[in-house]
């Protein structure tokens, strides 16, 4: 089943003016139900401006958003719905916060959806749970956290929608390595359990050949490549080009696989190497 | 929506205008406001609006855009100009109930108009050739006489800078923070006032906590590179006048002669 489906996309900021810029354009692209998908690009290739159109903040200039089947623009008045089902953290969403208590704030989404407060309640602590808040943060302040707490509960009150689809714009930038590891972790699970779609938006190879299965390539503009991690990495030369950085692994395996040993050159992870490894030595050794 | 507003805008270019001593345009645009305030008859409104539609000529910025900075003031002159037709006694043109249309009413309104239009023009025309940092050093120079009296003259100065530099800045924070709270559902665009100013909340706190943040980082930072006043403080732009800003002085100086003049004469 298709989620997320464009058909010829657009977006021009500051049309017909002379500052005129086309931020994405012609974008046809369909990301399946369920799929774990890692958005990479560099900085002013349209992955924000992309994002933006999938839970109807932006609208396009031309083109289509299919959400589940359903024009998102065709009626005007729904946009409201199509942010529950689309829930979209932006990049530094701790800088978003505004209740009194942590708990109040994961709240703010789910009483905007108008549900009871039984109905809110669970899904405070639920979303509390995914991202790793013990219990008694609820009645704290939110600006009495630190970085990375305010940071998972502004996660956790997009996460308390209960949406169909996830966007994470760079929910890592500024953490620390054990924090980075953390919250990704935590979106895996999340991802595991619910099984609903997820978007990554991030600019470490390392992270998404670790966690997602797919990845969308954007240049330019538009789409380079939407293909699972292996394809992708298959083409690592040219990410390279793009101004994009591979992982580790994937660099020594291309240059193994260039200077002729029998290795495949999609290697991501450290993990995969390692087998790739251990099969060439068994060969050799029969 | 927000990035519409054009407040002390700076159009750069290369005219007379700009290349003036910010400290002469301050100067003569106050003479300027002086001006249209004394002028006491027709002749006088011709001369000084001639000097001016001249003097937005000789700066290169559009005319439209010029007469775009008076809109936000239109239901002000409509305002007065209703007040004036009403509240002036003379020759009754019209009379409906109890409320008289007077002739002296109707040119004093028209009056009132055009110097309003005229100031709102002048000023912009200030605004649209110097740089907001030109134009706040030229104030602190201005201004420095007040030292004697013990008014902070480079702490004002300086809070206008800063001030004016961050004003792009907080628009681009107050773009990003709506659009976070909208992907959470907030409705921003429906509901009666109390509704919708309940709405500006999760806002407006946000954005007051990141203004008291980037204040005290500006703050840490421009102690750490030895920041302590204006005293002793040597500039890298210094201001000077020349040949310019005695000409536009000169052309000034000339337009109110003529004004007094027709004003004693007429």
């Amino acid at each position: 089943m298709i989620m997320i489906k464009t058909e010829n996309l657009s977006h021009i900021y500051s049309a017909h003016t002379p500052f005129e810029k086309v931020a994405i354009g012609n974008i046809n692209l369909e990301i399946e139900q369920g799929a774990f998908v890692g958005v990479i690009g560099h900085t002013g290739s349209g992955k924000s401006t992309l994002i933006q159109h999938f839970n109807g903040l932006l609208k396009p200039t031309s083109g289509k958003i299919l959400i589940d089947g359903k024009d998102i623009w065709e009626n005007k008045q729904q946009i409201r719905q199509v942010r529950f089902d689309v829930g979209l953290v932006f990049q530094y969403p701790e800088y978003q916060l505004f209740e009194e208590t942590v708990y109040q704030d994961i709240a703010f989404g789910p009483t905007n959806m108008g549900l009871s407060k039984e109905e809110i309640h669970n899904r405070v602590i639920e979303a509390m749970e995914f991202v790793g808040l013990k219990e008694k943060y609820a009645k704290k302040s939110p600006f009495d956290l630190s970085g990375g707490q305010k940071r998972r509960v502004a996660i956790a009150g997009v996460i308390a929608m209960r949406p169909k689809v996830l966007i994470l714009d760079e929910p890592t930038a500024g953490l620390d390595p054990k924090g980075r590891d953390q919250i990704l972790g935590q979106i895996k699970e999340y991802h595991k359990q619910t099984k609903s779609t997820v978007l990554l938006v991030s600019h470490s190879m390392e992270d998404i050949a670790k966690y997602t299965q797919k990845v969308l390539v954007m240049n330019h503009a538009s789409v380079f490549a939407y293909d699972t991690v292996e394809q992708i990495f298959t083409k690592s030369q040219e990410i390279t080009k793009m101004g994009l950085s591979v992982p580790q692994v994937t660099k020594v395996f291309y240059q193994l696989h260039q200077r002729g040993f029998a290795l495949e050159n999609d290697v991501y992870t450290v993990k995969y190497a390692a087998n790739e490894i251990l099969k060439l030595w068994n060969q050799r050794g029969e | 929506m927000l990035k519409d507003i054009t407040i002390g805008q700076y159009f750069p270019g290369k005219s007379f205008l700009h290349r003036m001593d910010p400290r002469m345009k301050i100067i003569l645009t106050t003479a300027f406001i002086v001006l249209l305030f004394i002028v006491g008859n027709w002749m006088g409104f011709v001369i000084s609006i001639g000097f001016l539609i001249t003097a937005i000529a000789v700066s290169q910025i559009p005319f439209l855009l010029v007469l775009k900075g008076v809109k936000p003031i239109i239901p002000l002159v409509i305002f007065t100009s209703v007040l004036n037709i009403f509240f002036v006694d003379g020759q009754v043109l019209l009379s409906i109930g109890f409320l008289r249309i007077t002739l002296e009413g109707v040119l004093l309104a028209l009056k009132m108009t055009i110097r309003i239009i005229c100031l709102i023009m002048g000023t912009s025309l200030l605004t649209y050739t110097t740089s907001p940092i030109a134009l706040t050093d030229a104030i602190e120079r201005l201004l420095k006489p007040l030292n004697k009296i013990r008014f902070p003259v480079h702490e004002m100065a300086m809070m206008m800078t800063i001030a004016l530099r961050f004003i792009p800045t907080l628009i681009e924070e107050t773009d990003k923070i709506m659009s976070a709270q909208k992907a959470r559902g907030a409705d921003l665009e429906s509901g009666n006032l109390l509704q919708r100013a309940k709405a500006l909340v999760p806002i407006l706190i946000p954005l007051f906590v990141s203004a008291f943040r980037r204040a005290e980082e500006l703050a840490l930072a421009m102690e750490c590179r030895c920041y302590h006043g204006g005293e002793g403080r040597t500039r890298m732009r210094q201001l000077s006048m020349s040949r310019l800003d005695f000409y536009g002085a000169a052309i000034t100086a000339l337009c109110f002669i003529a004004v007094i003049v027709a004003n004693l004469l007429l």
